[in-house]
């Protein structure tokens, strides 16, 4: 996957007024079969997996028995005693290796499919129509996947995606994935790199692991508390169940820069002249128009509207804490 | 797009660094620039961080950052001088740097303290045969 093909703000108001598609298949995927599915998935993901119906999906995060975060991931229920898990390409293997060591007390099969699925994410106002026209395929509602025929071969159709915007993630056979990528380019669907994903997931405030989420953070502090079930006993519960009721020395906050000036991760965040926490992601807005990311500062700061500034290679740049997400469509 | 590409110019009456910047020299003056190369590499041009007017600037080193969406790229003096104008133009329509690179693009003009290094610029066709190697 590129950066970008034609340019990274042309691809990204493609997806927010348009469609574009990325391929996505990077993403590792891995299936969990058997009778005791539900349990082991109830085990390891923060959510709770059994409000999952047959053809539901949902996010969670993986943790550690310290709350810190492994991954985050969807997980997809394709049958009744068979899910899903999509995971993110850079931890595949790691995540792999910890839910083989966990599935070992329950009566479950972990199989690494990652080889088995290309992944096409189809995002923006008119993915749905679009790929109506030209694949011919119903899609699912947000948050639910179908089995459907893509390019003549098995493929499920996911409702989900990382950009605010509606649209579908396909997991398709590799062998049809050129093809198919074709066929929607024909149909006017815009091709968009790793740098427009990057801008619109930030716009919405979406955490990317490795940034956000890092096994040295929890869930709550990142602003995941929402996706933690603490009482369906999960690996990591008990931290995570402490950490809200206690609270948390910092949080992840988004913020927006108020005059010039692009922040980047890794850049200082000062209040009152004083270090006040780190920028995890930061860029030029698109839809915006100016610099805007997200940063985990200390929790007395995360209070929408602190003036902040972030510490741009040397120079402060004035900014205020926002409300996530950052961007939203005006109805 | 490959620097040999259709859409890429390198004007014959200017001078250019390796770091991907131009010098258009007159008198004791001269205007400074990035690259055709340099823009493209760079893609959509958002943002331009002028030195101030009276700074000097050294040969050499850094002394602007042009910034993409994704990256931020130090902009590297061609020439040593005195900042004596930046383009302010560019604080509303950053892309002028992408759309025409060696007009409407420029980034600052000096008036030079060591013109001699002048003779360590590459022209226009020693910079490309640089790019293609």
């Amino acid at each position: 996957m590129p950066v970008t093909y034609e340019g990274i703000r042309e691809e990204h108001s493609a997806v927010r007024r348009h469609v574009g598609m990325f391929d996505v298949s990077h993403m590792g995927e891995v299936e969990v079969e058997g009778a005791g599915a539900l349990a082991f998935l109830q085990r390891v993901l923060s959510n709770d997996v059994a409000k999952i119906a047959i053809g539901g999906a949902q996010y969670s995060c993986l943790c550690r028995e310290d709350g810190g975060v492994l991954d985050d991931l969807f997980a997809y229920r394709l049958g009744g005693d068979r899910y899903l898990v999509v995971t993110n390409a850079a931890n595949h293997e790691s995540d792999l290796a910890w839910l083989g060591r966990q599935s070992r007390a329950f009566d479950v099969i972990v199989r690494d499919v990652a080889d088995r699925y290309a992944m096409l994410a189809v995002q923006g106002p008119h993915a749905r129509q679009v790929l109506n026209g030209a694949l011919g395929i119903e899609l699912p509602p947000r948050f639910h996947v179908a089995h459907a025929r893509v390019g003549r071969r098995p493929a499920l159709v996911c409702g989900t995606g990382y950009t605010g915007e509606d649209g579908v993630e396909l997991l398709i056979d590799p062998e049809v994935a050129a093809p198919i990528w074709s066929e929607l380019l024909d149909a006017g669907v815009v091709p968009c790199g790793l740098g427009a994903r990057d801008t619109l997931r930030l716009e919405v405030c979406f955490p990317l692991h490795g940034n956000e989420l890092t096994p040295e953070r929890n869930p709550i502090e990142a602003g995941l508390g929402w996706c933690c079930k603490e009482a369906t006993n999960f690996i990591g519960s008990e931290t995570i169940a402490r950490a809200r009721a206690e609270g948390t020395a910092e949080k992840l906050a988004a913020f927006e820069i108020e005059g010039q000036g692009i922040p980047r991760e890794g850049n200082p965040v000062l209040h009152g002249g004083e270090p006040a926490g780190l920028v995890t992601s930061g860029t030029f807005a698109p839809s915006l128009e100016r610099g805007a990311g997200m940063a985990y500062v200390k929790s007395e700061l995360a209070e929408v509207g602190t003036e902040i500034e972030i510490d741009v290679r040397g120079k402060r740049r004035p900014a205020r804490i926002a409300s996530k997400p950052l961007y939203a469509k005006r109805s | 797009m490959a620097p040999g590409s259709s859409d890429a110019t390198y004007p014959d009456d200017l001078r250019y660094h390796e770091e991907h910047d131009w010098a258009r020299i007159e008198g004791d003056q001269a205007t400074l620039g990035i690259t055709w190369f340099a823009q493209d590499s760079l893609g959509e041009v958002v943002f331009f961080d002028p030195p101030e007017v009276g700074a000097t600037i050294q040969k050499d080193s850094s002394y602007a950052e042009v910034e993409s969406v994704k990256a931020v790229s130090d902009v590297i003096a061609p020439l040593s001088g005195e900042i004596v104008e930046v383009n302010d133009a560019l604080q509303d329509n950053p892309e002028k740097v992408n759309e025409d690179p060696y007009g409407d693009g420029w980034l600052v003009k000096i008036r030079l303290t060591s013109p001699e290094e002048a003779e360590t610029l590459l022209g226009g066709a020693e910079y490309r045969k640089m790019l293609d190697r």
